[in-house]
């Protein structure tokens, strides 16, 4: 048997989220958008923006951030012997959900680490995005109550685990070949914003080396926000929750430290103030990751490791945000988009069809 | 008598839900969960003592592990 992982305990999982805390806000003082220093939910959209999945000119940026959480759950998962290739638990339907859980978390404009961001940084409706991620998260718990499930996976080849590593090393490296050419939107095959949040980012290294710092700290510990309050809810459990908390209460602090506090519903950054949509958008967010079983981040560690379904559900999330902003589902400041509201029903139907559907007792 | 809670290939929460339902609502005093991930290890360890079970042993098994539970 291997040493005790401290990062699994109670004070290595406030540890890590105290560290996303203060790595946050940081992030957005060297360069990334208003109270978005990360979002998983935003980035990734940025990443179908860069491909051109979508061309929504303000959101196109190659995220770095999100290439080091996979690479850098990979790293502590082979140093730590952890990687387990596995795959074959529901692909489809996780690719369904982690579609859906984009264009809800688009809708409110941020991922649950966004949310609590938000909050940390002041801006009001982050609590009705928090309240409705709370109640769909809730909702979640009722079909796993009712013996919900996504099948069991099998062990498989080593390279199926690295499929959505090595696609995060090619991004990276079609980045290294195509730099953003200061005033041009376009440089080689990868598309840049020239203004918008698109435009505002950290430098790549110090992104991408937060990213991995982040992503190996994240695979210790089993950060999981949707978890966080999942398993408070189901089980009265409070070990991930006190990550969550730690996460808001650093990077508020870091926020106040930063002059980067600003309280109110109106003017926020990237946010709008429809307060039912906000609610109802994280609604079906936080139904889609309770069903799939994690928030946006942790499947991106999960994939790390070697979940081959959870990456799955990451290139869903990233479908989704080309679905999003092609559709005109995706809210702005302005609110929320043409279609918005229709997807967030759509989506809240298949979320349900798909709960009440996967209930056998034991696979 | 034992009983065994297959868990493996399942993933978060399941290894816990079937791991708690074994011990509210199970007749044997030793319960042997199978895993296949550190994390559910530790998850179903933790759920486990949170119940005031105590944990015996944990082994590697196959490309998971064992944990012996036992209830009081």
């Amino acid at each position: 048997m291997q040493g005790k992982n401290i990062f699994a305990m109670r004070w290595g999982i406030i540890g890590v989220g105290a560290v996303i805390g203060i790595l946050a806000p940081l992030l957005q003082k060297l360069g990334n958008p208003g109270n978005m220093g990360i979002c998983v939910a935003c980035f990734e959209r940025d990443i179908a923006g860069a491909i051109g999945l979508h061309r929504a000119a303000v959101v196109q940026y190659m995220r770095p951030e999100i290439i080091g959480f996979v690479i850098g759950s990979l790293i502590a998962a082979y140093l730590f012997k952890e990687y387990r290739p596995r795959v074959g638990s529901a692909p489809i339907v996780r690719f369904v959900l982690g579609a859906f859980a984009m264009i809800g978390a688009l809708v409110f404009l941020g991922c649950p680490w966004r949310a609590v961001l938000r909050l940390a940084g002041g801006d009001g409706n982050a609590i009705l995005g928090l309240a409705g991620l709370t109640f769909g998260i809730w909702i979640g718990t009722l079909f796993l109550k009712k013996g919900y499930n996504l099948g069991r996976t099998q062990a498989t080849h080593a390279a199926v685990g690295w499929m959505l590593p090595l696609i995060m090393v090619g991004f990276m490296v079609l980045m290294l070949i195509f730099p953003q050419v200061d005033g041009q939107a376009k440089s080689g095959v990868l598309f840049y914003s020239l203004k918008g949040p698109g435009a505002m980012h950290a430098t790549l290294l110090l992104a991408l080396g937060v990213g991995l710092a982040i992503g190996f700290l994240a695979q210790r510990s089993r950060f999981c926000t949707m978890g966080a309050i999942r398993d408070t809810v189901l089980f009265g459990q409070t070990h991930l929750l006190s990550g969550f908390i730690a996460l808001v209460v650093f990077a508020f602090v870091t926020n106040l430290i930063l002059g980067q506090f600003k309280p109110g519903f109106t003017g926020q950054p990237v946010a709008h103030t429809m307060h039912i949509w906000n609610f109802a958008g994280m609604t079906l967010a936080g139904l889609a990751f309770a069903l799939a079983g994690g928030c946006p981040g942790r499947q991106l560690f999960l994939a790390g490791e070697g979940d081959g379904d959870a990456a799955v559900f990451v290139m869903g999330m990233i479908v989704g945000a080309g679905f999003a902003h092609n559709f005109s589902l995706a809210s702005s400041p302005k609110g929320v988009g043409p279609h918005g509201i229709s997807a967030v029903i759509i989506g809240l139907l298949v979320c349900l069809f798909i709960g009440f559907t996967m209930r056998k007792k034991s696979v | 008598m034992t009983t065994t809670v297959d868990a493996r290939g399942l993933s978060c929460p399941q290894p816990v839900i079937m791991t708690l339902n074994e011990i509210k609502g199970g007749q044997d005093k030793e319960i042997v969960v199978l895993v296949d991930t550190d994390t559910s290890k530790e998850n179903v360890m933790r759920a486990a003592t949170s119940q005031g079970c105590r944990i015996g042993d944990v082994a590697p098994e196959g490309e998971g592990y064992r944990i012996a539970i036992t209830k009081d």
